[in-house]
């Protein structure tokens, strides 16, 4: 028997049809509107694909309409080991139900929601557990969701049929609401989630398998510290592809934060601006970042520590972009964005750049503001 | 109005099935296939016997473990096991991308097969050996004329090869003009061949990528942002994958030679180049041709290659030795440039795939000037006869320039085939093969979303590539009716769907029969 963790946000999705741009905080005036459930309907379109491994399943959620409805309409063995105390479900309920799922150490934990719930849903569980999103939000960045419910049962499927040999750590992104409300987007990067690799690349005639995520960036890091200088000091940006760097030179880093280190020893972990330019003043400086997947941002998203001050002290010469072919090919050929809040400076970023890729591999490629 | 065809006509089409078992697998003890004559005593006594004179620690203790099968069996084996593939003389082979593969005249096989060729042997003394030499010496003039280089060898047993040794010669030039260490990138398109970059890489360098612009010709101003006096050289193919040609080569060429560089040109694919344009022409310092895809003897992967590399004069003294040459009575080996201290060492132990030149040259032969630059209209006639038709189906489009023609091939795109129905550029692959058809998706990663690469050559008829067009039509509409037989092919193979999880596990590969045992038993 599979233990296939479910969490569903019943009310993820609700201020889209009304026009609201999201549920949080408006919840209320969503319903007055006339907004209904999305994410019921669209867990048992995923569930239905779970049909063929039925019996081999049992589903552990929460009750109602958190996931227990839903497995049970299905038919599936169901056992509900979350009860939310609330009438309407709030992110809370959604943290302690991952928490509960933790704990029964599920093979792989499904939810629906938007880009909240999932960064409700990292704050429980970080990367301890394998996760499958169903898209039911408003917005949704985060490359944790399938493509569709439906797509999200098929990669269920595979994974508990063992047929998913990868995994993959991919943002859990969201922006600011009530900004976006006001018609201003400001995307955050909250962490990383693990999904299953579904393995899209099926060996070809005549190239050989794709190479891991986790491989390229561990062959970037090569590249990259191989070249590091002597009395430089190397400003590591955030994100899952500059974490080898650090992990090859045996340093203790944050996922999300800014490090920075000289002659390959750490100085300080998690920078603040005030704490970098403080830093760095008048030393020789080089800074290695890398885009958010998918959407090609550099700057501005994700890592606002590295102000506008502190990139005209690196001085854009300095500045190493590192990213795998794969994140390069998810932007389908669109141009890195640089968004740092200063016109100018933004200006004077645009042009080429180059983007180490691998072990003495570059690609040129274009920034534009 | 784009519209879907619905009155084609798909062939049915039958892998034959034997559950064959592997050669090993059919080895009986005892069991001869040939039994080889011991030596006469006249002969050991003049020679030796050809044994005690390898040195002790080279002699194997005990005898190779081969299996021990007779004549008619063998033959049966591997009679069955040709059945069970998709040959390329059953099949039309459209779908094999960027590999060229035509239709190889069956004379020009037997002329390979005759006995004063399959019983040459490379180390023959020279004068025995003047029909081969006199070939290869002709094909050199030919594909220097063809090319506009001054100079090949035909020394590299395959494309990769030939790119690394073009590699070599520029490591080779810019040591003798101490200029080695300083220059350590290797510029490269991401549409050209991967080996392009792949070569290269393996000799140390670092490789620079150049990303297409809008309309899918290497941008320029990237190219620009990435020359300068670390440039070692430009390895770049054109067309590239996607079939869109480079008109501003020349300027790209151009600009590396002023920064010092040189440029390697890849004509691996130069089916619809053959005389319309030069690698001399276009600035190239070198290129080389695939003999075993352009010069119509079979592809690599199904026989034996030979990556034809040609140099312009100033490089020849870089070649691998030895060279080819005839003093006006004799046709002999050139190893003069060995004796050069920049020279490339031999790439390859002999000189050549002596029948794969053979073919070539036949072929050459055959055609004439006017029947080379007939192949490529006929190509690339071909390819846009296929592009018009493909284009035409609603589900089917291809990047960059828009309403132009191509050359010899098309990466297309079926990213509305995949959002409509979930069925992959993989999944049509796989569903091809119940129909006796090659279909290639592209290299990864794929930058050109769910791809598929197909190139007709010159070989196929009108009425072929009709049929080619009407089976990928009748898959589209499987796809929005039945998506299910399409995950599920190919249904009419030996193998139905391969798991191919062992190839990312090192637990589980074997690339040799005593290493399976090992690791299926354990």
């Amino acid at each position: 028997m599979k233990k296939l963790g479910l969490i569903v946000n019943p009310i993820a999705g609700m201020g889209g049809r009304v026009g609201l741009k999201g549920t949080d905080y408006v919840l209320e005036k969503a319903r007055a509107l006339g907004a209904l459930p999305q994410a019921p309907n669209r867990t048992v379109m995923t569930l239905k694909e779970l049909n063929k491994i039925k019996d081999q399943i049992e589903i552990v959620t929460c009750s109602g309409d958190m996931g227990e409805n839903e497995a049970k309409k299905c038919g599936f063995k169901t056992r509900v080991v979350f009860a939310s105390p609330n009438r309407d479900t709030t992110k809370q309920d959604t943290f302690d139900a991952a928490k509960k799922m933790l704990e029964e150490n599920v093979e792989l934990l499904l939810f629906a929601g938007g880009d909240g719930t999932a960064i409700d849903i990292y704050n429980a569980i970080g990367e301890h557990l394998t996760v499958v999103g169903i898209p039911a939000g408003v917005k949704i960045h985060s490359a944790v969701y399938a493509s569709s419910p439906k797509k999200a049962g098929e990669l269920t499927l595979l994974y508990l049929q063992d047929s998913v040999p990868k995994i993959k750590e991919v943002e859990v992104m969201d922006i600011d609401e009530e900004a976006f409300r006001r018609g201003s987007v400001k995307t955050r990067l909250y962490g990383y989630l693990k999904i299953p690799y579904e393995k899209r690349f099926l060996q070809g005639k005549k190239s050989g398998s794709v190479m891991s995520d986790q491989a390229s960036q561990e062959l970037i890091a090569f590249d990259i510290v191989d070249n590091m200088k002597e009395d430089i000091y190397y400003i590591i940006g955030p994100g899952s592809t500059t974490r080898p760097i650090m992990k090859l030179l045996d340093l203790p880093y944050t996922l999300l934060g800014v490090d920075l280190i000289h002659n390959k020893k750490l100085i300080k972990n998690d920078l603040s601006e005030k704490e970098l330019l403080e830093e760095i003043g008048r030393k020789s400086c080089k800074m290695i970042i890398t885009p958010i997947g998918g959407q090609g941002y550099l700057f501005g998203r994700g890592n606002q520590q590295i102000s506008p001050d502190v990139i005209r002290k690196v001085g854009k010469e300095n500045i190493i972009v590192v990213a795998t072919k794969q994140k390069i090919q998810s932007l389908y050929g669109r141009p890195f964005l640089v968004d740092t809040g200063d016109v100018e400076l933004d200006k004077q970023l645009n042009g080429y750049i180059r983007v180490t890729i691998g072990y003495k591999e570059q690609m040129m490629y274009k920034i534009e503001s | 109005m784009k519209r879907v065809n619905r009155n084609y006509k798909v062939r049915n089409f039958h892998q034959a099935k034997w559950d064959e078992p592997i050669i090993f697998e059919l080895s009986k003890r005892g069991e001869r296939g040939v039994l080889v004559p011991q030596a006469e005593d006249e002969i050991v006594d003049l020679v030796g016997d050809g044994v005690s004179k390898i040195p002790a620690s080279m002699v194997r203790k005990e005898a190779p473990k081969l299996p021990e099968i007779s004549q008619p069996r063998v033959l049966r084996h591997y009679m069955r096991l040709s059945q069970m593939t998709l040959g390329a003389d059953v099949n039309i082979e459209i779908g094999q991308g960027t590999c060229t593969v035509k239709y190889s005249p069956k004379v020009n096989e037997q002329l390979a097969r005759m006995p004063e060729m399959t019983e040459l042997h490379p180390l023959q003394h020279e004068s025995t050996v003047q029909g081969i030499l006199e070939i290869m010496y002709k094909t050199d003039l030919y594909m220097r004329e063809i090319s506009g280089m001054d100079r090949f060898t035909f020394q590299p047993s395959g494309g990769s090869q030939a790119i690394m040794t073009m590699a070599s010669v520029v490591r080779a030039y810019h040591k003798a003009n101490r200029e080695a260490d300083k220059r350590d990138e290797i510029i490269t398109t991401i549409y050209s061949h991967p080996s392009d970059a792949a070569a290269p890489a393996l000799m140390g360098y670092k490789i620079i990528y150049i990303h297409p612009d809008k309309d899918g010709y290497p941008d320029f101003e990237a190219f620009k942002a990435a020359v300068s006096e670390k440039t070692a050289a430009f390895i770049v193919a054109n067309p590239e994958d996607t079939g869109v040609y480079n008109k501003r080569i020349k300027e790209f060429t151009d600009l590396v030679h002023e920064k010092g560089g040189l440029c390697c040109y890849d004509q691996a694919n130069a089916n619809g180049l053959l005389g319309v344009t030069r690698a001399k022409e276009a600035g190239f310092d070198m290129c080389f041709f695939n003999l075993h895809k352009t010069f119509s003897t079979p592809h690599g992967c199904g026989g034996p290659a030979t990556g034809a590399m040609g140099v312009i004069k100033e490089l020849e003294k870089f070649l691998p030795a030895p060279l080819i040459d005839f003093d006006g009575e004799n046709y002999f080996l050139n190893y003069e440039i060995a004796n050069s201290p920049y020279a490339v060492g031999k790439v390859r132990l002999f000189n050549g795939v002596a029948p794969v030149v053979l073919k070539a040259y036949a072929w050459i032969m055959s055609l004439g000037a006017q029947g080379l630059y007939e192949v490529a209209k006929v190509a690339v006639l071909n390819n846009n006869y296929l592009f018009k038709k493909l284009m035409a189906i609603d589900c089917v489009d291809a990047p960059y320039t828009r309403g132009k023609q191509r050359v010899e091939q098309v990466r297309y795109t079926l990213e509305k085939l995949t959002k409509d129905t979930g069925i992959k550029t993989e999944d049509i692959q796989r569903r091809m093969m119940d129909f006796g058809m090659h279909y290639w998706t592209s290299h990864h990663p794929y930058y050109v979303p769910e791809p598929a690469t197909l190139e007709p050559t010159e070989t196929p008829s009108k009425e072929d590539i009709d049929e080619y067009i009407a089976t990928l039509e009748h898959i589209f509409k499987e796809a929005y009716e039945n998506p299910e037989i399409i995950k599920t092919a190919p249904h009419n193979s030996v193998c139905h769907r391969v798991d191919e999880s062992g190839m990312d596990d090192p637990k589980q590969w074997a690339i040799t029969w005593r290493s399976y045992l090992k690791k299926s038993t354990t």
